[in-house]
Formats: C-alpha cells, structure tokens, sequence
C-alpha cells in the first residue's frame, strides 16, 4: 500500500502529469473542485451536487446510461462504417463477412444492435423515472420537452439502423413503417384528403422517406445517411442543449 | 419565473452537497462499465439475428416493425392505418411534451411520491403499461398473418376463420362519440370541481381531451373483442 502511494505521489509530482492536469493531485477541497472544473470532460458536471442526487435509487442512473449507450454506439458505429457499405448488392455481404470474416466482427456488429436495444429501453425508463419524481414540473418544464424530443430521435436512430443489414427482417419491418407513413391524413397516398393536395405515390411523405416509391437502394442510402449523419447530429446537439438546461434549471431535482 | 420556480433554485442553494469527484464521477464510472461489461458479455453468447437477403418478391409473414413500434402495429387490428401509424403516435408525442404545462400541482416535484400525485401517476403508469402491453401482445403472440396466437402455441396458417366484423350505424356512432366525449368532459368537471377549478378551462379540457383519447384506444380495442365492431363512424374519407 505504502509503495503504491509513495508512487503515485511521485507521479503526480511530475512535471508531465502537472501540465497534462494543470492541478495537483493532493486531496484537498480544493482540488477535488479543480477535478471537475478544469476537466473538459468532467465540467459537464458540476462541482458539488446535492448529497440525494448520487443516490443510485435516485436516478438510477438512467440518463446517464442512455447517453453513455449513445456514446458506446458512436463507437462501435464508426467502426461498422469501416466495413459496410450501404449498397444493396454489397450490404448483406458485408453483414456476412463482419460475422464470419472480420476479427471482432461479430462482436461488433452484435453489441452495437444491443446496444440500441437497451438505449430504447434506458430512454424509456429514464422518462419513467423523471415522470416518478415530478421533475418536469417547474421549473423544468422546457427540459422534459426536449427529452420527448429526445426519446422520438432515439426512436427514429433505432429505425433508420434497421434497414441497413439488408435483410428480410430489416426490409419487411421498414415496409411495416413506411406504409403507415403513407397513410398520413393529407401528406401520404393512402391518407385521407389525400387528393386535396394532389398528393400521389410518388409524390408523398413515404416517397420523400424512401426515395422512390418501393424499398430500393435509394432507400437504402437515406436510411444510412439519416442513420450515421442526420439524426446523431441532431441528438447529439439536443443532448447538449438537455444537459446544461439540467444544470441552467437548478440542478437536478431534489425535494423541496 | 414563478415562485415556485424561484423558492426551488433558492432551496437547492441550501441543500446538503457533496463533492461531484469523486461522489458522483465515481459512480457513473463503475455503472458505465458494468454496462459495457453487461452488452459484451451479453453480445458474445448472443447473435444479433440475421435472416436472408432482403427479397421484395417474398413478404415475411407476419413483417413485424422493430419491438417499439409493436404497440402500434398491433393497433393497426383495430384502427385503420391513418390513425394507429400516424394519429395515436402524434396525440402520444404532443401528449407527452404538453404534460407538463397541464400537471399544475406543485407537489411531488424532486422525489418519488403517489399521494400527492395520484391522477398523474396513475394516468401515465397506465399509459407506460398499455404501451408495453400492446408490445408484448405484438412480439410474442402474434403469428402468421397477425393472427392470435398464446405465446406456448405452435404458429399455424390453419387457424379458425375470424368472426365477420360490423360497423355501427352512423347515426348510433355519432351518438356513442358524443356521450363519450359529451359525458367524458362533462361529468369530471362536476364530480371533481376542485380538480377541474384548479386546472382552469383550458387545461382542463386539453388533460380531458388526451385522456379521453388515451381510453378510446381501450374503449375501441374492447368493442372489437368483445361486440366484433369495425367502425364506430364512417365517412367517404375516413373511418373511425
Ligand atoms: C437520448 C435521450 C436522453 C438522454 C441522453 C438524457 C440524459 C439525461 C441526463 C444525464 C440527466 C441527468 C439526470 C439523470 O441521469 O437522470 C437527465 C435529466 C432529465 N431528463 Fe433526460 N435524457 C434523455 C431523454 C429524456 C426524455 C425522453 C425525457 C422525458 C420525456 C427526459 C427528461 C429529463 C428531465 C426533465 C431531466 C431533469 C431531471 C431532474 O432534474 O431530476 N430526458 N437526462
């Protein structure tokens, strides 16, 4: 024990962990704050929370879990991207190779549709929980709004990522969808009032989500575009904007 | 800002704190990697499935939409496509984000209590559960051509001919959607004055609304199984 803290305390003396950190490492109330404060990472957090709020049957973690899942999905989904191509006489090939061929392949491929399995549930319960502890109520009303927000783009995430093995499943369940999308009163071929506006199959809500009028390569592309660009783009920015407001609303809840 | 919101921010002021390193940091560290540790294990005894190639000549059957859509899917049985794909996921989306500008009860803010609470609490729990509910019917119990199946019974093509399926008339249609929703609104505002008072007219009717609305899927679904009924309404553009 003692040569573990004599050496730790010589690492830390050093002048490469000082510039790396810019405080030293001594517990002091001090820097415990610095630890956070000047932390890009951490400063997401603030300095001291209330002592309810690290409770774990507070929060239970969730909306720390469903953005670390975000997180973990980043990763393995630009590794994925080294190997996949969104073709459609390649995608499925792909799909067989990164199961048979590629090291870690499998692994890959599996934990990242795991992964946005259990970020459906983790948004889900997380908005249970907020739901539970009324804290959407004043004044964090606008915060919940963005989380509904949130909880439709994750929605929307896990879809567009359905499509992309190219398979029977992927295929018939985008089928599922898109048809009810052109079922959509005035805006789908298959809605009511449809004819108000002239809207045909080849002009409606399904054709501008498929680009065209069946599941096809250019469907394809949109699913994998919306699914690796558009829409982590737009979460990642409502995220932000979901955190600071935690912090700019006075912190997490807690009772009065 | 409201009072309210002011007394909070200046009670959070008060409130015991702790140092977020390593309390907190310390904490979401060990449960990002228990999660981690949980899907690759996970990951590694089971495959993500992978069926054939994408065949536009040959339909699943059933095509089910990926499990969080399910609920909706399976209402697709009892509302036409318009209203279970497009109109119930609508009201549940604005529903959820005006919850809450109509929830004016200040109490339970910041800690888990039912007392307080209990029409919101039971409202949304019963909500969150339907959802789900209308999932697990939809995952496990529905088979070949979205026909009923108990989850331990073989899937079949040869399962008996559903009852055939009659509408109302739409003059009792009309009738039924106005004593629901005339009495759906009504009788509330009278047998809970003090909740409908506190609420005001305008919040009062926009909860009733979602609420009645909420129930409908429920009252629509039980009509079905229990009395065979297809439409409630029918009109040259659309059927409800
Ligand atoms: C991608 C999705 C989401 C992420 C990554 C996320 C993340 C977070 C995090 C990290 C917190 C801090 C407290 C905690 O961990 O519980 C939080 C709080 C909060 N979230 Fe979310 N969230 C998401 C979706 C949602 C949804 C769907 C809702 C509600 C509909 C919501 C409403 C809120 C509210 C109101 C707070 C403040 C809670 C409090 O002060 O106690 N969020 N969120």
């Amino acid at each position: 024990m003692n040569l573990i803290s004599y050496f730790i305390r010589k690492l830390t003396e050093t002048e490469v962990w000082k510039s790396v950190f810019r405080h030293g490492y001594t517990d002091t109330p001090r820097n415990r704050a610095l630890q956070t404060l000047s932390n890009v990472w951490l400063h997401l957090h603030p300095v001291k929370v209330p002592k309810h709020a690290v409770k774990i049957r507070f929060t239970w973690c969730l909306g720390g879990l469903t953005f670390f899942i975000f997180l973990f999905l980043t990763v393995t989904g630009v590794l994925l991207m080294f190997y996949y191509v969104p073709d459609v006489n390649r995608a499925y090939a792909d799909m067989i190779d990164l199961m048979y061929v590629v090291p870690l392949g499998r692994l890959l491929r599996t934990s990242h549709r795991w992964a946005g399995h259990a970020m459906v549930i983790t948004v889900c319960f997380h908005m249970l929980r907020v739901f539970l502890t009324g804290s959407y109520k004043a004044p964090r009303q606008f915060n919940w709004v963005l989380g509904v927000l949130l909880l439709v783009l994750t929605f929307l995430l896990s879809f567009t990522g359905y499509l992309l093995p190219w398979d029977q499943l992927g295929y018939w369940a985008i089928m599922v969808g898109t048809n009810m999308g052109a079922a959509t009163p005035v805006m789908g071929y298959q809605g009511p009032f449809a004819e108000l506006l002239g809207v045909k199959i080849n002009n409606d809500i399904r054709f501008a989500l498929l680009g065209g009028t069946q599941i096809d390569a250019p469907s394809l592309l949109r699913a994998y575009v919306w699914h690796c660009i558009g829409i982590p783009i737009i979460a990642g920015a409502l995220m932000i904007l979901h955190f600071w407001r935690v912090r700019k609303d006075g912190g997490i809840s807690g009772p009065l | 800002m409201s009072n309210h919101a002011k007394a909070q921010i200046a009670n959070y002021k008060k409130t015991k704190k702790v140092f977020s390193w390593p309390n907190l940091v310390a904490k979401e560290f060990i449960a990002a990697i228990l999660v981690t540790v949980v899907l690759l294990v996970y990951s590694y005894y089971v495959d993500a499935p992978l069926r054939e190639l994408a065949n536009p000549g040959e339909p699943e059957n059933p095509a089910k939409a990926p499990w969080y859509f399910l609920g909706l899917q399976e209402i697709l049985v009892y509302f036409d496509p318009w209203i279970a794909g497009v109109v119930v996921p609508s009201i549940i989306i604005i529903g959820l984000m005006v919850i809450p500008y109509i929830d004016v009860n200040p109490k339970g803010n910041g800690g888990y209590c039912f007392w307080d609470r209990r029409f919101a609490v039971t409202v949304f729990l019963f909500g969150f559960i339907f959802w789900y509910l209308l999932i697990i019917v939809g995952t496990y119990m529905r088979g070949p051509f979205w026909a009923f199946f108990w989850p331990w019974e073989a899937w079949s093509f040869d399962f008996p001919t559903p009852p055939p399926l009659i509408s109302l008339p739409n003059w009792l249609g009309i009738f039924a959607l106005l004593i629901y929703f005339g009495f759906g609104m009504l009788v509330p505002a009278v047998a809970f004055w003090k909740f409908a008072k506190q609420l005001g007219f305008i919040r009062y009717n926009i909860t009733m609304s979602l609420f009645l609305l909420m129930m409908g899927v429920l009252v629509k679904i039980a009509l079905r199984l229990m009395f065979n009924i297809k439409y409630i309404l029918q009109t040259p553009w659309f059927n409800i």
